[in-house]
């Protein structure tokens, strides 16, 4: 299909990191069934260090590629560096998405941010709250 | 790669198939044209190539198979040639006989039109495009089954409304609906009949006399037959808009030079398909009906539409806790092509009108599976497609947060 680039249809077929962390240090869920995509992103963190990660994807190809890109791009870096991590970044590693599916992109971002927060809520660690946008803030729902 | 690979190898191990098999599953889309069809445009697109219009001999040949091409698609809907109009297909067809009906209504004082919920877009953008020029339009809710009612259309009749729209089978669920009970409330109430019956001609017998339409659609390529054309059935007295300003092909109410070749295509595979609708039916609902058997056995999954009032060939699915663009690129990649009402496979944020329409939740719809089948469909391929798709849908639910919240009784399942 010429719909998708050759390297999303790869983390599409293949994705990374697929599955659960049952003792997860941060856990973060972005979308909703109703617009026909939610990622779950589960985080496990040492000395500031993600070291491993997991995610779940109900959503379409281009949504579970930009999670499996997303997982690949923070796997075994710092927790500031995954906070860094943009949607647009995401797709570029992608070789690009189609524009109408750049929300999967940002969903992505997301839900990194979103298990990122839950990780400094946990433990109690201060942080700026604007660097995490809600879910809305992309209007690919409407909402 | 790996995994379709993988999944490739163990079906071939199962049903000893070749891994590059293909599957062409998507017949409400567009079908394959016959040997029939192809052969009858040739002698169009290489000899015969004169302009129906022009005086001269080659003029004059094109002119006569033009009308017996017309006479040959009014004899497979049991009307008058001359009330057959060629357009470019089902769309045009079906903007054609709204335009007109609600021309004719206009000038009466009738501005109310009566349609249903889960018609075509070729319908429901004409109405809206008429709600803007002041038009009321009432559109009628769908059964759960997919059915709408002739007493539901007895009810919504008004005193001003100039025409009924109602399709004769769906495109994506299949339904058939009462079209001579419907036809029938209509004459006697003195209201104009259209029906879009794109996915009906062809695969179901029409007798627009007997069925009491008034205006029916057709189009080509969902019964073999060649892109680009489609005819439109209008009763004798009925005055039809000029749609396109020009020259006086089809008296004047659609200009342009005829596509010959096209609607000598279209005549032959409409003949060929009415010839086999009997036994065509008998073994395509048999194929049907196994595939339904088999994706039945998957957990949480519906059938949408009901089984009994269905187009032969029409199979649609929802399963819960998936997403239908995922599960249509893994069935491509094992060689299946289908068809989802998901948001995500139209670009845009609402899945299928049809399946909101019969009542299926946002989230049920966006995990829905057309498949429709052909008379060429092989029980060798429908158990493939089974199993296929059972694999499918348990690999993506297997990395669905929705899914795990489904079974971990977080959220309640739907289906049952």
């Amino acid at each position: 299909m010429a719909l998708y680039s050759e390297k999303v249809m790869d983390h599409f077929r293949n994705p990374r990191n697929v599955g659960v962390i049952e003792d997860a240090d941060g856990v973060g869920e972005v979308g909703n069934a109703k617009c026909g995509d939610i990622m779950k992103i589960y985080l496990k963190i040492d000395n500031d260090t993600i070291t491993d990660v997991k995610f779940e994807t109900f959503g379409c190809g281009s949504a579970i590629a930009s999670s499996s890109m997303a997982t690949e791009l923070i796997k075994g870096k710092p927790v500031s560096e995954a906070l860094e991590l943009s949607n647009k970044a995401v797709a570029e590693a992608l070789d690009g998405l189609p524009a109408y599916k750049m929300h999967c992109s940002v969903l992505a971002e997301e839900a990194i941010k979103a298990a990122v927060k839950d990780y400094y809520d946990k433990n109690n660690i201060a942080y700026d709250h604007t660097q995490f946008p809600d879910c809305e803030s992309c209007g690919h729902c409407g909402a | 790669m790996k995994r379709s690979h993988r999944y490739a190898v163990c079906l071939r191990g199962r049903f000893g198939m070749e891994m590059n098999m293909k599957i062409y599953a998507d017949n409400a889309a567009t079908t394959k044209m016959s040997k029939t069809a192809i052969d009858a445009m040739l002698p169009y697109l290489d000899g015969i190539y004169g302009n129906p219009s022009s005086l001269h001999s080659a003029g004059q040949q094109a002119n006569e198979a033009l009308s017996l091409a017309r006479e040959r698609i009014a004899a497979c809907l049991g009307c008058d040639a001359g009330e057959i109009i060629f357009t470019s297909g089902g769309s045009e067809a079906d903007n054609h006989a709204i335009r007109s009906a609600a021309r004719i209504g206009e000038k009466q004082g009738k501005k109310h039109i009566l349609s249903t919920a889960f018609e075509h877009h070729a319908v429901l953008h004409t109405l809206n495009r008429l709600k803007e020029e002041g038009f009321e339009i009432t559109l009628l809710d769908v059964h759960e089954n997919g059915m709408v009612s002739a007493d539901q259309v007895r009810e919504a009749i008004r005193p001003d409304t100039c025409l009924v729209t109602v399709m004769y089978a769906n495109n994506e669920i299949g339904t058939i609906q009462p079209i001579e009970e419907i036809g029938a409330v209509c004459r006697e109430k003195g209201v104009l009949f259209h029906t879009d019956a794109v996915q009906a001609a062809g695969h179901l017998h029409i007798d627009v006399r007997s069925q009491n339409i008034d205006m029916l659609s057709l189009s080509a390529h969902k019964f073999h037959g060649p892109k680009g054309i489609g005819a439109l059935y209008a009763r004798r007295g009925i005055r039809l808009t000029n749609l396109i300003e020009g020259g006086a092909q089809e008296k004047g109410r659609r200009a342009g030079t005829e596509n010959i070749p096209a609607i000598m295509g279209m005549a032959a595979a409409l003949e060929e398909a009415c010839a086999g609708i009997d036994g065509n039916t008998e073994k395509v609902s048999a194929l049907r009906d196994r595939l339904i058997a088999g994706l039945k056995k998957i957990p949480h999954g519906v059938l949408n539409g009901d089984e009994k009032h269905r187009l032969p060939g029409n199979v649609n699915f929802c399963f819960e806790g998936i997403e239908g663009e995922s599960l249509l690129l893994l069935l491509d990649d094992k060689g299946i092509c289908a068809s989802s009402g998901s948001a995500c496979t139209s670009g845009s944020l609402d899945p299928s009108h049809v399946l909101l329409a019969i009542g299926r939740p946002h989230e049920i719809a966006h995990g829905s599976l057309r498949l429709t089948i052909s008379e060429e469909t092989t029980e060798e391929e429908i158990d493939y497609m089974i199993q296929a798709v059972s694999e499918v849908v348990e690999y993506l639910r297997g990395m669905s947060p929705v899914w795990r919240d489904l079974v971990s009784g977080k959220n309640k399942f739907v289906t049952p």
